[in-house]
């Protein structure tokens, strides 16, 4: 048990751009959601899985909708106390603590927010380790867990609870009343029990964020070793690629962005190329023809000099970045993980070989 | 009749004196002093006797200048501000100024976030809470407030509730309140665009004090004749009064004045400009005679803002970097300079640094003060120099291109001496005599607008006759403001639908500029 305030808020926000592998939104209006939060209502208490009890009911909290109405309206401050209100309701008893359900991009921000303005612990655990763009794709789909009930609600005070036949179902109707409501909402999804969180969440994602982000931030202190090295070592991260971005390729399909970002190296890379897919988040890496990593392990691109992400929608004719792979949470290595967001499912025909393998003698390197 | 322009830098004030047709007759650069007043004083009479035009005949006077940012970044003279939100319930979680520094939060007496605000479609959140408006004007009134930032949720999509606001703080606190109201200074992304109109509301003082000094500077200097502007960052000019009400519109107004006088004097409408000053380089993009705008958001003295800003990369190069060897034979250039004193530090000059301009005046690109004193320089060494020089600059210019293919360059400013004009990724590299000037010739050629902003139900008015009706009154607009009809153009043009409105509404806005009178 430890305290979150704005400083660590600072870095999990950092950390989760980079967990987004791409995608998951600029955390930049969650972060001052949380600030905003910790401001009025003091820090949160953020607890280790194991710090709650078995039977407690833990509830992930998350938006949906578009980033860019969350930019303009950003949350009222009121929606948690409601959807507080309408899940113990439904469930008959208190919820323990929030959860985020994704620690990729903006949604990593949300629940530190509900956690502060309920005087409710957050808990150290999410449902992916990373950002993915379908409802279905968390660790807790693996161990039987349900999207529904899900509670929305809105700034004005609107609130309802689905329970639905399929996840189509869930996304068509959670999609038609966040638009009536103006096009974004708070939502809370795969409510559960301490002793399922435990046994299927990430643990300790929050903390990793926000080791990520503090890294991230102090990587130029470092002295008796390169910033880049240093950076690839507290992140555990393999290097891929280095280059300068020579074309993007984007198309917008169902709702999803789909492209393609093709890299010419410099430095110790410089002759090579290499290009990375994309669906909001990074896919695949390739270099030189070789696939180096593949989802679900995370594949970055950060600035060559500040190492600071770089999110698919801010990819740039001319940027440099550095590429690299980060290992997935061991779950998704699994047969029925893989099923679920493993390199088929996104129609890329090839087996799932873990980064670490992939790189081996090749050509990234930790 | 001629034309002043006057460009006052963190480094130097330059001033630039054009005819009717738009030549320059003479042009003066001359130190920024500590009272920017007594350094416009000095760069007018310098460029007054070098050209002998006599000051009756100078009809207009343009000033380009970087004290917004200035007092921003130092947190001089900064008003103290009241804070409306419109958009209760929504964003009440993100109270105003939640990320800034506390020495800069410090300028906001009292924020208030009210009921209102819109939807994305249009559709009210809630109904706009007067009362408790008056209410809070009523306290700022009472605190001797003088100075108002007002914003809306998704006021971009329909300002009325914003503008009623400002008309009911006209009402409650006097005419003489400024009021700043977000739609009209920044765009999408409600923290973004409150974050400018705090800025703009702060800055108030200090633009009130820059039009006065201005104004006042040139009636002592006996050009009593002359229409006074001030150069805005998207290269038009406003008025006088236009500047008080939008003081942060001024904003970067130098490297556009730059790339616009660039773009002129090459007679080039598309193209990478290259500014080079004493310290740093500001590479920007001419679109169609327009510096192209920045799509990210800018950060201003900490805060992030959206409101219009050119796209501009800065890196550390200038005439005065300085050129070392390191032990392993490798040479380096910036990103420290010896900046302003280059006259007494240069090898050149007679002192004891190595600065790029030595490389220049040692490999024979430029003569400029003593080149004997160069003459001891290894060739070999300067060439790698050189090669640093290339190196940076033209992976900036690779920055700024959104393809692989090679654009036309424009060298300006007084540093492009120390370039090379052969640059990989540059299909042409120009330089021109008056190039060092280039900001305060953009600042005189700058041009006059006019925009248009209305909703229109196209129910009632076909789309295609609603657009054409608001250019020709945009058009009109300009020409009101001084354009010169047969050079006016639609530089800018909106309509966005608004679903949920009555009818079939859009909101239209059109922005024509021409060359000034």
């Amino acid at each position: 048990m430890r305290k979150i305030g704005i400083h660590e808020i600072e870095d999990i926000a950092l950390g989760a751009a980079l967990l987004g592998a791409g995608g998951g939104g600029d955390p930049y209006v969650g972060k001052l959601v949380a600030i905003g939060a910790v401001k009025e209502c003091g820090p949160v208490t953020l607890l280790d899985p194991s710090e709650v009890p078995d039977d407690a009911l833990v509830v992930p909290i998350a938006m949906m909708g578009a980033p860019t109405v969350l930019g303009e309206k950003a949350i009222g401050g009121d929606e948690y106390k409601t959807l507080y209100d309408t899940v113990s309701t439904f469930y008959g008893k208190p919820i323990y603590a929030f959860m985020p359900i994704e620690a990729g991009g903006v949604n990593s921000m949300l629940p530190i927010a509900a956690a502060a303005r309920l005087g409710l612990p957050l808990v150290d655990c999410d449902g992916m380790g990373r950002a993915f763009p379908e409802l279905q794709m968390v660790t807790f789909t693996i161990g039987g867990g349900s999207a529904t009930p899900m509670a929305l609600v809105d700034e004005k005070g609107n609130s309802c609870i689905f329970r639905t036949v399929t996840n189509k179902w869930t996304e068509e109707l959670a999609r038609s009343v966040t638009m009536a409501c103006g096009g974004s909402v708070s939502v809370s999804l795969y409510a559960m029990e301490g002793k399922f969180m435990k046994e299927y969440g990430v643990h300790g994602i929050v903390s990793r964020s926000e080791r990520l982000g503090s890294a991230i931030r102090k990587v130029k202190e470092v002295t008796d070793t390169t910033p880049e090295e240093a950076f690839l070592s507290i992140t555990e991260g393999f290097r891929l690629f280095k280059g300068k971005i020579a074309d993007v390729l984007r198309e917008v399909r169902g709702g999803f962005n789909f492209g393609k970002v093709v890299l010419d190296g410099i430095g110790d890379y410089k002759g090579q190329q290499a290009f990375v897919e994309f669906q909001n988040e990074n896919l695949t890496a390739n270099v030189n023809g070789e696939l180096l990593a593949t989802t679900p392990d995370l594949i970055c691109l950060v600035d060559t000099e500040t190492f600071t992400p770089v999110p698919t929608d801010a990819l740039k004719y001319g940027k440099r970045v550095m590429v690299i792979g980060l290992k997935c949470f061991p779950l998704w290595r699994t047969e029925e993980g893989l099923n679920l967001v493993g390199p088929r499912y996104f129609g890329v025909d090839t087996d799932y070989i873990p980064l670490e393998e992939r790189c081996k003698g090749g050509n990234g390197h930790v | 009749m001629y034309k002043l322009g006057i460009d006052v830098g963190g480094t130097n004030t330059d001033a630039v004196l054009i005819d009717e047709n738009l030549n320059v007759i003479a042009s003066v650069k001359q130190h920024t002093s500590e009272n920017i007043y007594d350094g416009i004083l000095d760069a007018v009479r310098a460029v007054l006797s070098e050209s002998g035009v006599d000051r009756a005949e100078i009809g207009q006077a343009m000033l380009g200048t970087t004290q917004c940012t200035n007092a921003i970044v130092e947190r001089k003279n900064l008003a103290p501000i009241g804070i409306l939100r419109i958009g209760a319930p929504a964003s009440r979680g993100i109270p105003p100024m939640v990320d800034w520094a506390e020495d800069l939060q410090a300028i906001a007496v009292k924020t208030a976030v009210v009921g209102g605000g819109f939807e994305y479609d249009g559709k009210e959140i809630a109904p706009f809470d007067r009362a408790a408006a008056k209410a809070f004007f009523g306290e700022l009134k009472a605190e001797g407030i003088m100075s108002v930032a007002i914003s809306c949720v998704f006021s971009t999509v329909r300002s009325d509730h914003e503008m009623e606001a400002a008309k009911l703080c006209r009402e409650i606190m006097g005419d003489d309140v400024h009021v700043s109201v977000s739609s009209e200074i920044g765009s999408m992304g409600l923290i973004e665009r409150e974050n400018a109109t705090i800025l703009n509301a702060a800055l108030y003082k200090v633009a009130r004090s820059f039009t006065e000094g201005f104004a006042q500077s040139l009636v002592d200097e006996g050009i009593t004749n002359a229409e006074v502007y001030l150069s805005q960052n998207d290269g038009t000019l406003m008025t006088m009064e236009y500047a008080r009400r939008y003081p942060i519109l001024t904003i970067a107004c130098g490297p556009t004045n730059s790339i616009r006088g660039a773009s002129y004097l090459s007679a080039q409408k598309n193209a990478v400009v290259i500014d080079v000053g004493g310290t740093t380089t500001d590479l920007g993009v001419i679109q169609n005679g327009f510096p192209r705008e920045s799509g990210v958001a800018v950060t201003i003295g900490g805060v992030r803002t959206n409101f219009r800003m050119p796209d501009v990369v800065s890196i550390g190069l200038g005439g005065g970097s300085i050129v070392r060897e390191k032990e392993d034979g490798t040479v380096t250039v910036g990103p420290d300079s010896v900046g302003y004193r280059i006259t007494e530090k240069a090898l050149v000059f007679g002192g004891d640094t190595c600065t790029a301009t030595d490389i220049a005046v040692r490999l024979g690109m430029t003569d400029l003060g003593d080149k004997s004193l160069v003459a001891h320089l290894d060739e070999a060494f300067a060439k790698k120099a050189m090669d640093a020089i290339r190196a940076l600059c033209e992976d900036s210019i690779d920055a700024m291109k959104v393809s692989s293919e090679d654009v036309d360059v424009i060298l300006v400013g007084g540093g492009s001496i120390v370039l090379p004009e052969d640059l990989a990724g540059a299909k042409s590299v120009t330089k021109h005599a008056h190039g060092g000037v280039a900001n305060a010739i953009g600042s005189a050629i700058s041009k006059v607008s006019g925009t248009y902003e209305q909703l229109i139900d196209y129910n009632e008015t076909p789309r295609e006759e609603a657009l054409a009706k608001a250019r020709a009154e945009a058009i009109e607009l300009a020409v009101a403001a001084g354009a010169i009809r047969k050079t006016v153009e639609i530089i800018d043009a909106e309509d966005v639908p608004l679903q949920y409105y009555p009818g079939n509404t859009a909101r239209v806005k059109i922005k024509a500029a021409g060359d000034l009178k």
